[in-house]
């Protein structure tokens, strides 16, 4: 099953017949899926699950008794007791009939074509289709390939008009920029002329093609599909942690397609993730250990490499001691890495100076201890509330699980934001507020929910929108403003989270943020979400050895060492330079810094200055898990080698652990991850037995959504094409036929005995005999409006936030992307573009007490007046060095250059 | 700006008609068609600005519809019906004179119709969508130039005189 | 309202008597009110709304004369009650091939048309109604426009109708050039502002229709009728016609004929007497005979001369059982025998592949194959199996395509429409085509354009 339905069993159950066999389904549930679900596949080519029915291809007509004619599976609802053929003499009569008329103007050029092997229409026609054509008329001629947007080409002669694009677009993306052109006959897809598909979505449209007409331009003529295979994994490019079948041809990556998990992505990507595995192979990957010699970058064998970095922790070690060390990063990695990292930081180094983030997300206390939500709940929640982030920019697909909870199943959908966002269109109330006053608008909000009119009518609307719905309030919180200080995004979020119908979507954006965090990449943690403090004696048992006490978060680290305190650190897949909202400070850091190694697969300004380089194996080239942003702990896989003599994250760890005298004893990521399940309390029962069961992976702590948990991994294969929704489990050659689907493994105590996974939780309790397991992580809610500077009237309040697309290394190393990159530009409410006085495009001088450049200025609605926007990743990042890390805002003054 | 003062006024009084602002698409194209001569691509953008669609929507309405022309048409939009009626009455024949007496006028624009509903007197035509029945190849002819020189003159299609 | 003047198989003239009795200003307000219009509107205001749709139209037997031939009582009657808004939507787009006689009604007696929409509203508690005009009628447009405004001036629509409390606007929307937007769902689309594609019934619009709001679409010509059925009750109106084909209709009569035009009769004369009748039709003007006919419109299979036919009364359910065709649009289309029934085909074939939504595959491809084919046999290049192909490509549209009631593969109508000439060729004049098709010339020289695609 692909179950679209998000809570199967709810359904009153009605019988029906498919070619004599008598099943129980779900009432109203179209007949084309009741049938599949039970084994009966109905030839389709315009019905996709995931969208409403059409009946435009009429390739499902069947025979139901008592209903004259022959009516289309997809779009008619099963009713008690129908009595439904496929079969029939009639129903092959129609089936050949469409599929040789939809073969007239359908070119013969399969050899050539990227669909050829794995194409829907000629896989039917060989199951279903007639003979050969009678057609020997002149065919329909288009003009080949024409591009549609920098990433997908549209071969109108291909094309069947089954407006699955369309619909995407429409329905499910909300980008309805691809449109059915001219009628009958001569119908094409079409864009505007000028506005190209410029959807970050647009690869799904390829994916559900059901023939070759729309191709992805990095895919074409890569591979053909009997040259491929492929495995199931989770796309890490954001946090959503996309499940999807990724496909490599004579070891290199060349696809990657979208698999259809009810919990996390319903089958889509965004075009970053989808198409973000060009980078992997590209040539700027390090693929060799180097050091620096009289200041150029050498390459050298691996011991070597290892001996100078070691020697680097060594002398840091008997200098200033552990407070001298720091490290920065490691959310680009997995699970397996974070741990083994955080084990040889703070159980070896014994310093608590790491940090996964860079002063751009939130604090770990609050990112771990807040009442966490599921994406799924967010399907059936009181209302969704989006604070402070633009989804669509920071994790796409999360932004279109939104957008259909609030436009499919009509979940009030309430955006707090500084600026307009992507989801605005879609949202039931859209409430501004000024850059670092959050705090205000969510206590009115709440103030008016709780019937205490606020006196400002939009809040109040908002509020009014959850009358007479019940269930929990489900908000998104992200940090999409980096030119203000976390806190007052906190601030906002005590209030909502002191009050009892409140849960939580923690919207940060790197790949494995969640599972760094929860492993103890973060000052004052430890693995499992426990707080140093409530851990340290379970820890010494387990490891030995913790930190002293709290150390620095990113901000205190590039402080430190900007302030030559920092005799040590590891840039573990981080750019500061990049993310690091304070540019200048960033770069005061990575110099000041006596010693720095750089683990990570590219060159990056950051990295340049390190000291030695120890390149690591990338996403595709390594086993293990990851934890999604629900924290929901999934697989990713390898299916390529590691480009030259990379080594994953977590090995390097353990080498240098080895050349400071510890030895971790893990040999594989699987020790690793029982080791994870055997000592972090979140993790507990969470061991690769269970993982390669979880059908749809597990969600942390695991006892605590048993009823979640489905312990299956295989399901009914339907055909290889692409096109259709692929099942979890589908691709995956590790996949076992159907065991059990009871949830036995669930209890950390272990007390049953029949599963694989309680026999590790019974290794916990013995841990548990000698040392009580600490409690996870709650966070206590307190967080104070910070003081404001007051803003003088000629002051705009700087918002920064990201764009999807970016100079970064990834989209840079991905040649598709180039033309998608953000500009740098200076956005303001046109009445305070009037008050500048020039013209539109212009450039003008923007001075904050930090920095001073000079922008582009552009009229722009979405933006409040008094508020002024430049995008954070836009070539150069400009707005760094307009921002103070320490300011609670940045006011930027803008004048017109004379 | 596409829609001149007045035209703009009478557009935002159609969309108001509706309960759906959507709805005012056709009406608002033949708006415009009226005129420029021809649906113009800034047209288009206008119209979907009015109704809070995207272009590519306004283009895929407008496309299914072919009294909308897309590319510049003479200021004479000649359709000359060759339905089952006029095809058995010298409906083709009348097609026929006109493609080629008029092949090199750029203000002459004639087009081969479905049933305009005018059987009863076929053949027939229409310029600029005022019916012309009871037609032979050289009063057809005559016509158009009456059209022409100004001797007649159409009412316009989105609602009174042009 | 005049009484009805009638002549032995002559008209039978209700809703053609002011149009025809005042050919100078019938679609003015003076003429409309100097001859009695909304004179049944007053009436009707007096009545009981309900009882006007359940009691009069019901009796009355009045059917959709759009095309359908459903019911107008039943119809209103699957509103569910009391849901507001609801919608009535006039279906102006007359597409139909050699059908003028919406067009007619709307040029010269656009007043009884608001007077029907300004009934059958008041009668289903309706409070907006819109007009889909079709796009070429300029001429129609003005004057509807013209009509609504001065029935406004007069009170007859507008806020508290002549005191009654009852409010109706109606507002004109106009086509452009889409024969498929006069099927009703497709039309409903057309008037949300989307590309004109019939929708998945159910649900049907009495349910969920303009705007998903429960709707009401009826033909200009069932409309134009109200107003004479609450003036004479239903019951008389229903002593009109014959069998379950009540009242009068008009037909529009086209082609070989002395007299081609509108005629409005009783249901029940016979063809022969409606293309031969010295008041109608008159015979063909060569005195050749009539070699074949189209009995409802192009979406209609055909009839020839023969005594059979030419016998058969306008009788809608009649025609349907015994010959497979249908009244339709009510629009007859009659050639004598100088005419190639080929060529007739072909023309149809191009207006269907030309009109195709293009939603179902079936009729998007089957309606341009089968258009080519014809091309070629009416065309003098017919080859051998053609007319087998054609039919197997019929079939494959509308399974069992020669014995009505026909079944389809596709959404709507038009797709086995498409297949009607087929059809009638195969049952007709198979021997005629199949020597066209061994090399044979077509029996009259071709006189329409070449190529296709108009
Ligand atoms: C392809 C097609 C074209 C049609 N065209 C028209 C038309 O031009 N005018 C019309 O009144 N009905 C037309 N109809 C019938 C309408 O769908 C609908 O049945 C009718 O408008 C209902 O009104 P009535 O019940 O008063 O006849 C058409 C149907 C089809 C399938
Ligand atoms: S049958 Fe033809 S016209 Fe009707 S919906 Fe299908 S494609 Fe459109
Ligand atoms: S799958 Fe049912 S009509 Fe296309």
């Amino acid at each position: 099953m692909t179950g679209a339905s998000s809570s199967p069993g709810a359904q009153e159950l009605v019988s029906l017949t498919v070619d004599g066999t008598t099943v129980q389904v779900p009432k109203g549930e179209l007949l084309i899926k009741a049938a599949q679900e039970h084994g009966t596949y109905i030839p389709r080519f315009c019905w996709h699950e995931r969208m409403k029915p059409v009946g435009m291809c009429r390739m499902c007509l069947v025979e139901i008794e008592g209903v004259r004619g022959l009516p289309p599976a997809c779009t008619t609802p099963v009713t008690d007791g129908m009595v439904v053929t496929t079969v029939s003499d009639s129903v092959k009569a129609a089936q050949d009939g469409v599929l040789e008329l939809l073969l007239v103007n359908h070119p013969l050029d399969c050899p050539v074509c990227d669909r050829g092997g794995e194409c829907p229409l000629q896989d039917t026609t060989l199951a279903f289709g007639p003979g050969e054509s009678r057609f020997t008329e002149e065919k329909r001629h288009w003009e080949k390939p024409i591009p549609i947007s920098d990433l997908v080409l549209l071969d109108r002669e291909r094309c069947i008009q089954c407006a699955r694009c369309t619909r995407f677009a429409d329905e499910i993306a909300g980008d309805p920029l691809i449109t059915f052109n001219e009628r009958g006959g001569h119908t094409e897809i079409a864009t505007f002329p000028g506005d190209p598909f410029a959807s970050y979505f647009s690869g799904n449209t390829v994916q559900i093609c059901p023939v070759g007409a729309l191709t992805a331009k990095p895919y074409r003529f890569k591979a053909r599909p009997w040259d491929l295979s492929a495995v199931e994994t989770s796309c890490t490019t954001c946090a959503m942690q996309c499940r999807g079948a990724l496909e490599s041809s004579s070891n290199r990556l060349v696809r990657l397609l979208g698999v259809d998990s009810d919990a996390v992505n319903h089958g889509w990507l965004c075009d970053k993730g989808r198409f973000g595995y060009e980078a992997i192979h590209h040539e700027d990957r390090v693929r060799h250990p180097m050091v620096r010699r009289n200041g150029e970058w050498v390459e050298c064998s691996w011991p070597e490499a290892l001996d100078v970095a070691a020697e680097g922790l060594r002398n840091a070690l008997a200098g200033g001691g552990a407070s001298g060390i720091a490290v920065l990063g490691g959310a680009r990695g997995t699970n397996e890495d974070a741990y083994v990292w955080a084990r040889f930081a703070k159980g070896v180094l014994r310093t608590d100076n790491v940090d996964a983030q860079l002063g751009d997300g939130l604090p770990a206390e609050v990112a771990l201890g807040l009442a966490h939500a599921t994406i799924s709940d967010l399907d059936t929640a009181r209302a969704v509330v989006v604070l402070g982030t633009d989804l669509k920019e920071e994790i796409p697909v999360l932004a279109l699980r939104v957008r259909r909870a609030a436009t499919e199943l009509g979940v009030p959908l309430i955006e707090m934001n500084a600026t307009a966002t992507g989801l605005a269109p879609d949202a039931t109330a859209t409430l501004r507020y000024v850059p670092g006053e959050q705090a205000e608008l969510v206590s009115a909000f709440i103030a008016a929910l709780d019937g205490s009119a606020s006196g400002d009518p939009e809040i109040d609307a908002a509020a009014a929108a959850l009358a007479g719905r019940d269930g929990d309030i489900v908000v998104v919180v992200g940090r999409g403003n980096l030119a203000e200080r976390v806190d007052a995004t906190v601030a906002a979020l005590a209030p909502l989270a002191a009050r009892g119908d409140t849960r939580f979507l923690v919207a940060l954006r790197r790949g494995n943020i969640r599972g760094a965090l929860d492993l103890g990449l973060a000052p004052g943690f430890l693995p499992g979400r426990v707080a140093l403090d409530d851990g340290r004696d379970w820890y010494e048992e387990a490891w030995g050895a913790v930190p002293a006490a709290r150390g620095l978060d990113a901000l205190g680290i590039l402080d430190a060492a900007a302030n030559g305190t920092i005799d040590a650190l590891v840039l573990l897949g981080v750019d500061p330079h990049a993310d690091f909202p304070d540019r200048d400070l960033a770069h005061r850091g990575l110099v000041g810094a006596k010693f720095v190694i750089a683990v990570d697969a590219f060159l990056t300004d950051s990295t340049q200055g390190a000291d030695v380089f120890l390149p690591v194996t990338a996403w595709g080239e390594q086993d293990g898990t990851v934890t999604n942003l629900e924290g929901r702990v999934q697989r990713v896989a390898r299916k390529v080698s590691a480009e030259g003599t990379s080594m994953p994250d977590w090995r390097i760890a353990a080498e240098l652990a080895l050349r400071l005298r510890e030895d971790f004893d893990l040999a594989t990521d699987d020790e690793v991850l029982d080791e994870i399940a055997r000592v972090a309390p979140a993790f507990a029962s969470v061991d690769a037995a269970l993982m390669r069961r979880a059908r749809d992976g597990v969600v942390l702590p695991v006892h605590e959504h048993s009823d979640t948990l489905v312990l299956d991994r295989l399901s009914i294969p339907l055909t290889d094409a692409s096109w259709e929704p692929i099942a979890p489990g589908q691709v995956d050659p590790e996949a076992e036929p159907a065991a059990s689907t009871d949830t036995a493994a669930t209890n950390p105590a272990g007390t049953d005995a029949d599963t694989d996974a309680s026999d590790e939780a019974n290794e916990v309790v013995a841990v548990v005999e000698r040392v009580p397991v600490p409690a996870l992580h709650v966070w206590d809610g307190i967080g104070t409006t910070p003081t404001r500077p007051g803003r003088d009237a000629y002051a705009l309040r700087l918002v920064s936030s990201r764009t999807l697309y970016d100079d970064g290394v990834m989209t840079s190393a991905t040649p598709a992307f180039g033309v998608l990159v953000p500009v740098a530009e200076l956005r303001v409410n046109p009445h305070d573009h009037d008050r500048v006085g020039v013209e539109d495009g212009a450039s003008v001088r923007v001075t904050s007490a930090r920095g001073q450049l000079d922008l582009p200025i552009r009229s722009d609605r979405g933006v409040p007046a008094g508020s002024a926007v430049v995008v954070w990743n836009a070539p150069d990042r400009p707005a760094g060095t307009l921002i103070d890390a320490a300011a609670v805002v940045t006011d930027v003054r803008v004048e017109s250059i004379r | 700006m596409t829609f001149n003062p007045t035209n703009l006024a009478k557009a935002h009084e159609i969309v108001a008609q509706y309960p759906q602002p959507k709805s005012a698409i056709l009406p608002l194209a033949h708006l415009a068609q009226d005129q420029d001569g021809w649906l113009k691509p800034e047209a288009m953008r206008e119209i979907a600005a009015l109704v809070n669609e995207t272009p590519a929507e306004v283009l895929g309405t407008c496309s299914f519809y072919t009294m909308f022309k897309r590319t510049p048409c003479g200021k004479y939009v000649v359709s000359v019906c060759t339905n089952v009626t006029c095809l058995v009455l010298g409906g083709p024949e009348i097609l026929e004179h006109l493609e080629d007496r008029y092949a090199d006028d750029p203000d002459v624009y004639v087009e081969e119709v479905e049933c305009l509903a005018a059987c009863g007197n076929a053949p027939s035509m229409q310029v600029n969508y005022e019916f012309h029945e009871h037609l032979n190849p050289e009063l057809a002819a005559a016509i158009v130039d009456d059209y022409k020189s100004g001797e007649l003159i159409a009412r316009g299609v989105s609602g009174g005189r042009q | 309202m005049s009484e009805t003047e009638t002549s032995p198989v002559g008209e039978t003239r209700l809703i053609t008597a002011r149009l025809r009795e005042r050919p100078d200003d019938s679609w003015t307000i003076e003429g409309a009110l100097a001859s009695g219009a909304y004179n049944a509107f007053r009436q009707a205001l007096t009545m009981d709304a309900e009882a006007i749709g359940k009691e009069q139209v019901a009796a009355s037997g009045l059917r959709g004369r759009g095309g359908a031939g459903f019911p107008a009582a039943t119809k209103w009657s699957f509103l569910p009650p009391d849901l507001a808004p609801r919608y009535l939507v006039v279906n102006a787009d007359e597409g139909e091939p050699s059908t003028f006689k919406d067009r007619m009604l709307v040029e010269r007696d656009p007043h009884q048309l608001v007077e029907g929409i300004a009934v059958a509203a008041y009668s289903i508690g309706c409070h907006q109604a819109f007009v889909y005009l079709r796009g070429e009628f300029a001429l129609g447009n003005e004057r509807l426009m013209q009509a609504i405004k001065d029935a406004r001036a007069q009170g007859f629509l507008g806020q508290n109708i002549q005191g009654s409390g009852f409010d109706l606007e109606i507002v004109v929307h106009r086509g452009a050039g889409a024969y498929i937007c006069g099927e009703e769902t497709a039309l409903l689309e057309s008037l949300e502002g989307e590309r004109g594609m019939p929708r998945i019934r159910p649900p049907f619009p009495a349910i969920a229709g303009l705007y998903a709001k429960p709707t009401v679409v009826n033909n200009v010509e069932t409309l134009s009728t109200l107003p004479h059925i609450v003036t004479m009750g239903g019951e008389k109106y229903a002593e009109l016609g014959v069998n379950k084909s009540t009242g009068t209709r008009i037909f529009s009569l086209s082609g070989h004929v002395k007299r081609p035009g509108n005629y409005e009769v009783e249901l029940g004369i016979t063809f022969r007497d409606l293309i031969f009748s010295p008041e109608l039709g008159g015979g063909t003007p060569s005195g050749r005979p009539v070699k074949f006919f189209i009995p409802g419109g192009a979406s209609s299979q055909w009839l020839t001369g023969s005594d059979e036919h030419l016998d058969a009364p306008l009788d809608m359910d009649y025609v349907q059982q015994t010959f497979g065709v249908m009244l339709g649009s009510g629009a007859v289309m009659v050639y004598d025998d100088t005419v190639n029934p080929a060529l007739v085909a072909w023309r149809l074939a191009k207006f269907f592949a030309h009109e195709s939504c293009g939603k179902c595959t079936p009729c998007r491809e089957g309606s341009g194959w089968i258009e080519k084919v014809l091309y070629r046999i009416s065309h003098g290049q017919g080859r051998p199996g053609d007319l087998d192909l054609l039919f197997s490509v019929g079939n494959s549209i509308s399974p069992g395509v020669v014995n009505a009631p026909f079944t389809q593969t596709t959404i709507c109508p038009l797709g086995p429409s498409a297949v009607s000439g087929v059809a009638s060729l195969h049952k007709y004049f198979r021997d005629e085509v199949v020597e066209m098709c061994s090399g044979g010339r077509p029996s009259i020289p071709v006189t329409a354009d070449a190529g296709a695609g108009a």
